[in-house]
C-alpha cells in the first residue's frame, strides 16, 4: 500500500477566493491550526474579476440607507425564495466587513468628505456598492491575500482535492494530488469549509475562468451534503460577444451604474418598453429622469437598465430573437453618449470604468468612449450551492461548511449584484469562526487506508486506460466542450422539459464516456489529466442543475421556461433541494421554505 | 481558414527544445487561444498557467517573440504570422514544465516585507477619512495583478540572478503602495536599502515597457522610494534638520515620512 504525506491541520479550507480566505484568516483568528488549499497561485481566484463593489449599507452616500433596506432589497431580488436569516444577517454584517478591510489596507475611492464612495447597482434602492474603479474584486482579494499571509496559515497552491475523506458521519480529510509534479497529499482536518465557486465551466460562454467545476457542489454532495436551489443560475446580462475569443467576459454593471443604456439596432433604449410590476413604484418613467439618478439626484428613481439581472438579460435576449439585435448577435451598451451630457466624458469614462475600457482597446478595438459596445448573456453565476445552516455554515454533515458562490441561501432565486463580494466577506468569516469552534470541540479522525487507495486508484486510472492502445475515448477536452454546448442549448435561459429531458440523457452518455477516458503523459503538470479528473464534478453540476430545473415548473428570477411562462404561488413557497440517495443517484424533493419572523416580514411590507 | 505555426518550448524541467504546432487562426484570437486550441487537439499534456482570460489574473504571463507578454492579451493580429510564433516561458524564475515555471520566490518575498499598520482610526465610530487625490498614486500600485512579468524582465533577476539581494520591481511597488498609504505607520526605508536592495535598481525602466495595467513602476513607485532612502540616510543637512525639529505623523496625514 503507498504510503502519502500526510498534512494535519484543525480547519482546512479548500478555494482561496474572497470566501475562503476571509474564512482561513478568521480561523486562524482563534488560534487553530489552518491549511488553505487552492487550484491556482494565491490571489488569483475568480474573485479578481469582480468588478462591480461590495454592498453594504453604510449609508456614506445616501443617508436614507441602513440594513433594513438592504435586506428588502435582497429578498425582493431573489423572489422571497432567500433564506431569510441569512439575507437579515448578511444585511446587518456588511458594513463592519468592508470597514474591516479598509483597516487592513484596502483603499477604496472616496467620497468628497473621505468616506468610502458607494455606487448605484441594479436591484439596490440607494448608492451602495463600495468600490475602487472597476476592479473592487481585486482590491479585496489583494487585501486578504496581503493580511492572510502574516497569520500563520498554511498554503497549498496549485493543489486540487479531488474527494473528501469520511470516518463515519463526520469529515475527516481530503485526498488531493498537486498540479506541478502530480503527487497526492492526504490532508486530515477536524472541520473543512468549502469555498470552491461556481459551475461556470458547465456552460460554453461563461464568464468564469478554468477552475470553475463545481468541486465543492461536487465534493459536498458525494460527501453526504445537500444541494439547494440548484436550478437558479444568473446569466449576466452584459458579457462581451464579439470578436470570439472574448464571447462571454464580463462587462460590469458598473457601466450601467455609471449612465450607460442599453439600445437594439434601431437605436432604442428597448429596456423602458417593459417594466416588472414589482419594480414599477422604483423605476424611472423617463430616459431623463435615469438620467438624472445616475448623477446622483436623490428625488429621481433608477432607469430600467439597472433592473434585476434575470429581467435585463430576458429582455436582452428577445431583442436578439427579434431580429432587433446587433451585427454579431448581441444589443448596444453604449456609454459614450455621456459626451452630450458631461464636459470631459472622456477622462471621466477612462476614470471610473479603466479597466473595461482597457478590455475592450486591447480586445475589441473599441474606445468605449466614443462608440458602444456590443453585449450579451453570458453564464456567470450560481444561486445554487451546498445547504447550510443561515448562522455557522455548516452542512447537514457535522464539520463540513461551505461559504460564497458555492454554498447557498442569500441569494434566493436571482442575485444582485454587489452582494456577491458582501456574501463572501460576511459568511467566510462566520464559516471560518464556526469551523474553527467546531474543531476545538471535537476530537480527532481517522483516517481510512481504505478510501485512499480508492482514490488513488480512481485518480491514476485514466493514466492506465490512456497505456492501453486504442483508448476508447482519447481525451478528457470532446467530452467537456460537448457537455458546455448542450447545457448552453438544452439549460440554458429559457429552459422547456422536453430539452432539459434530453440533456439528462445526454449527460448520462457522457458519464459512460468520461468513465472511459484516457489521458498520455505523465503526472507532472498535466492539463489533460486535470481536465479528466475535473468531469465527475461537472457532470455531476449539470445533473443537479438540469434535475432541479425539471422540478421547478414556473417562471421565476434567473428560471425562465418557456412551458411554464408564469409564477406558481405554491412553489413560491418552496426550495429544491438535491441529495444522493442509498443506491448513489440523485433524489430531488421539494422542502417549504420556513415561516419567515414576523419583524423581518414587516420590515418587507414596509419596503415595498 | 488560415493556419498558423506555433514554436513552443516543451520541457520537463530539464532538458527542452522547441517543438512546432501548426493551428487555425481566426479574427480576434488571442496567443492563448491558440495555445488551447493545440492543447485539446495536439498535446493534451501541454503545461501552461492561464485563468481569466481577460488580462486581470496574472496568470498567463510568457515571452511571445521575445517579448515578455499576458498570451491572453497578446492578440495574432498584432503578430507577424508569416513565420512561427515563439512561446516561451518567462526565464527570472526556475522552469517547472513546458509553459510553468516556479513563482514561489515572489510569495516569499512578500512575506518578508512589514505589512500595513494603521494608524489610530479618525472618527468615533472607527473608520478612517483619506481624500481622493491623496489615494490616487496609491491606487494606481494597487492595480497589480502580480504577473510578474516587470519581475522577468528585470535584468537584476533575469540575468544577474540576484534572487537573495533584491526584491525586484514587483516589490517595491508594493512596498511603495504601503509607504505611501495615507494610513500606514511603518517605516519600511532600512530594509529598503540593506535586505531589499534598492541600490541595485538603476533605472533601466525594461519593468514600466512591460506592465500590462501601465503602472509607472520606475518614475512613480522606484524613484520616490529611492529620494526617501536618500534623504533618510545619505543627506546629511536632512539628518541635521532631524535632529533638531523631528517629525510626527499624526492624522490627518500630509506628506508621509
Amino acid at each position: 500500500m503507498a504510503e502519502y504525506p500526510i498534512i494535519e491541520h484543525d480547519v482546512l479550507v479548500i478555494g482561496a477566493g474572497g470566501a475562503g480566505l476571509r474564512a482561513a484568516i478568521e480561523a486562524s483568528a482563534t488560534g487553530v491550526s489552518v491549511g488553505l488549499v487552492c487550484k491556482s497561485l494565491l490571489g488569483k481566484a475568480h474573485t479578481v474579476m469582480a468588478e462591480g463593489g461590495i454592498a453594504a449599507a453604510l449609508a456614506n452616500v445616501d443617508d436614507r440607507d441602513n440594513w433594513k433596506v438592504h435586506f428588502s432589497d435582497t429578498m425582493r431580488g431573489g423572489q422571497y425564495l432567500n433564506n431569510w436569516r441569512m439575507a437579515e444577517l448578511h444585511a446587518q454584517e456588511a458594513p463592519a466587513r468592508v470597514r474591516e478591510l479598509e483597516a487592513w489596507g484596502a483603499v477604496f475611492d472616496r467620497t468628497s468628505d473621505g468616506r468610502i464612495l458607494q455606487r448605484n447597482f441594479g436591484g439596490h434602492r440607494y448608492p451602495r456598492l463600495a468600490h475602487v474603479g472597476d476592479r473592487t474584486g481585486l482590491e479585496m482579494i489583494r487585501t486578504l491575500q496581503d493580511h492572510g499571509i502574516h497569520q500563520g496559515i498554511d498554503v497549498h497552491m496549485e493543489c486540487t482535492v479531488v474527494t473528501l475523506l469520511k470516518d463515519g458521519e463526520r469529515v475527516a480529510g481530503a485526498f488531493a494530488y498537486e498540479r506541478e509534479k502530480g503527487r497526492f497529499k492526504v490532508f486530515k482536518a477536524k472541520s473543512i469549509v468549502l469555498a470552491t465557486g461556481g459551475i461556470g465551466r458547465a456552460y460554453k460562454i461563461t464568464s468564469n475562468s478554468w477552475e470553475y467545476t463545481g468541486d465543492g457542489h461536487a465534493l459536498g454532495y458525494y460527501a453526504g451534503a445537500e444541494l439547494i436551489d440548484m436550478e437558479f443560475i444568473q446569466f449576466h446580462p452584459t458579457g462581451m460577444v464579439w470578436p470570439p475569443s472574448v464571447r462571454g467576459i464580463l462587462v460590469t454593471e458598473g457601466v450601467r451604474g455609471e449612465g450607460g443604456i442599453l439600445t437594439n439596432k434601431d437605436g432604442k433604449r428597448f429596456m423602458f418598453d417593459e417594466i416588472p410590476d414589482a419594480y414599477k413604484a422604483q423605476t424611472a418613467d423617463s430616459p431623463e429622469e435615469g438620467w438624472r439618478y445616475c448623477q446622483g439626484d436623490k428625488n429621481a428613481r433608477r432607469p430600467p437598465e439597472l433592473l434585476t439581472r434575470d429581467h435585463v438579460a430576458r429582455c436582452i435576449v428577445r431583442e436578439i430573437k427579434a431580429g432587433r439585435g446587433t451585427p454579431h448577435g448581441g444589443v448596444y451598451l453604449d456609454i459614450a453618449w455621456l459626451k452630450d451630457k458631461v464636459p470631459n466624458s472622456v477622462e471621466h469614462i477612462k476614470k471610473k470604468l479603466p479597466s473595461m475600457y482597457h478590455q475592450f482597446k486591447q480586445l475589441a478595438d473599441i474606445d468605449i468612449t466614443r462608440e458602444p459596445m456590443e453585449v450579451g448573456p453570458t453564464t456567470h453565476y450560481i444561486m445554487g450551492g451546498v445547504r447550510v445552516d443561515s448562522d455557522t455554515q455548516m452542512s447537514r454533515v457535522p464539520g463540513l461548511f461551505a461559504a460564497g458562490e458555492c454554498a447557498a441561501g442569500i441569494n434566493g432565486a436571482n442575485r444582485l449584484g454587489g452582494n456577491s463580494l458582501s456574501d463572501l466577506i460576511v459568511f467566510g468569516k462566520r464559516a471560518g469562526e464556526f469551523a474553527a469552534k467546531f474543531a476545538k470541540e471535537n476530537s480527532n479522525m481517522r483516517i481510512n487506508p481504505d478510501q485512499i487507495e480508492e482514490a488513488a486508484r480512481t485518480a491514476l486510472a485514466p493514466f492506465e486506460r490512456g497505456a492501453k492502445t486504442g483508448a476508447s475515448e482519447p481525451g478528457p477536452y470532446p467530452i467537456q466542450q460537448e457537455l458546455q454546448e448542450m447545457m448552453q442549448d438544452l439549460v440554458g435561459i429559457v429552459r422547456r422539459e422536453d430539452e432539459m429531458v434530453r440533456a439528462l440523457e445526454g449527460i448520462q452518455k457522457l458519464w459512460e464516456r468520461a468513465k472511459k477516458v484516457g489521458v498520455y503523459g505523465n503526472r507532472e503538470y498535466n492539463p489533460g489529466w486535470h481536465t479528466a479528473l475535473d468531469l465527475t464534478n461537472l457532470l455531476t453540476s449539470a445533473e443537479a442543475v438540469t434535475r432541479s430545473a425539471i422540478e421547478r415548473k414556473e417562471s421565476r428570477g434567473a428560471q425562465f421556461r418557456e412551458d411554464y411562462l408564469n409564477k406558481d404561488a405554491a412553489l413560491g413557497k418552496v426550495n429544491i433541494v438535491l441529495r444522493r440517495a442509498a443506491d448513489g443517484s440523485m433524489e430531488v424533493r421539494r422542502e417549504p421554505i420556513p415561516q419567515i419572523r414576523p419583524d423581518l416580514q414587516q420590515i418587507i411590507e414596509e419596503m415595498k | 481558414m488560415n493556419k498558423a505555426t506555433f514554436r513552443i518550448w516543451r520541457s520537463d524541467g530539464t532538458t527542452g527544445k522547441f517543438v512546432d504546432y501548426e493551428t487555425e487562426v481566426s479574427e480576434g484570437m488571442v496567443v492563448l487561444d491558440a495555445i488551447h486550441q493545440i492543447q485539446a487537439a495536439q498535446a493534451n499534456d501541454l503545461a501552461c498557467r492561464w485563468n481569466c482570460k481577460a488580462g486581470k489574473c496574472g496568470s498567463c504571463s510568457a515571452e511571445v517573440n521575445g517579448m515578455p507578454k499576458l498570451m491572453c492579451m497578446t492578440r495574432l493580429n498584432d503578430l507577424p504570422l508569416d513565420k512561427p510564433v515563439t512561446v516561451e516561458p518567462i526565464k527570472a524564475f526556475p522552469l517547472l514544465k513546458d509553459l510553468v515555471t516556479d513563482v514561489s520566490w515572489n510569495f516569499r518575498v512578500k512575506k518578508k516585507i512589514k505589512p500595513f499598520k494603521p494608524r489610530a482610526p479618525d472618527a468615533p465610530d472607527g473608520t478612517w477619512r483619506m481624500a481622493q487625490e491623496d489615494i490616487d498614486r496609491v491606487q494606481e500600485f494597487r492595480k497589480c495583478i502580480e504577473c510578474f512579468l516587470c519581475q522577468d524582465v528585470c535584468h537584476v533577476l533575469r540575468d544577474h540572478q540576484l534572487h537573495e539581494q533584491f526584491i525586484g520591481p514587483r516589490f517595491l511597488v508594493h512596498v511603495a503602495a504601503l509607504e505611501m498609504h495615507p494610513l500606514d505607520t511603518e517605516n519600511r526605508l532600512p530594509e529598503l536599502k540593506d535586505a531589499q536592495g534598492i541600490g541595485y535598481c538603476n533605472i533601466t525602466k525594461c519593468c514600466t515597457k512591460v506592465c500590462p495595467e501601465h503602472i509607472t513602476i520606475t518614475d512613480n513607485a522606484i524613484i520616490p522610494l529611492k529620494e526617501r532612502v536618500v534623504d533618510e540616510f545619505y543627506d546629511p543637512l536632512a539628518k541635521l534638520l532631524r535632529k533638531l525639529k523631528p517629525m510626527t505623523n499624526d492624522a490627518p496625514a500630509g506628506v508621509k515620512r
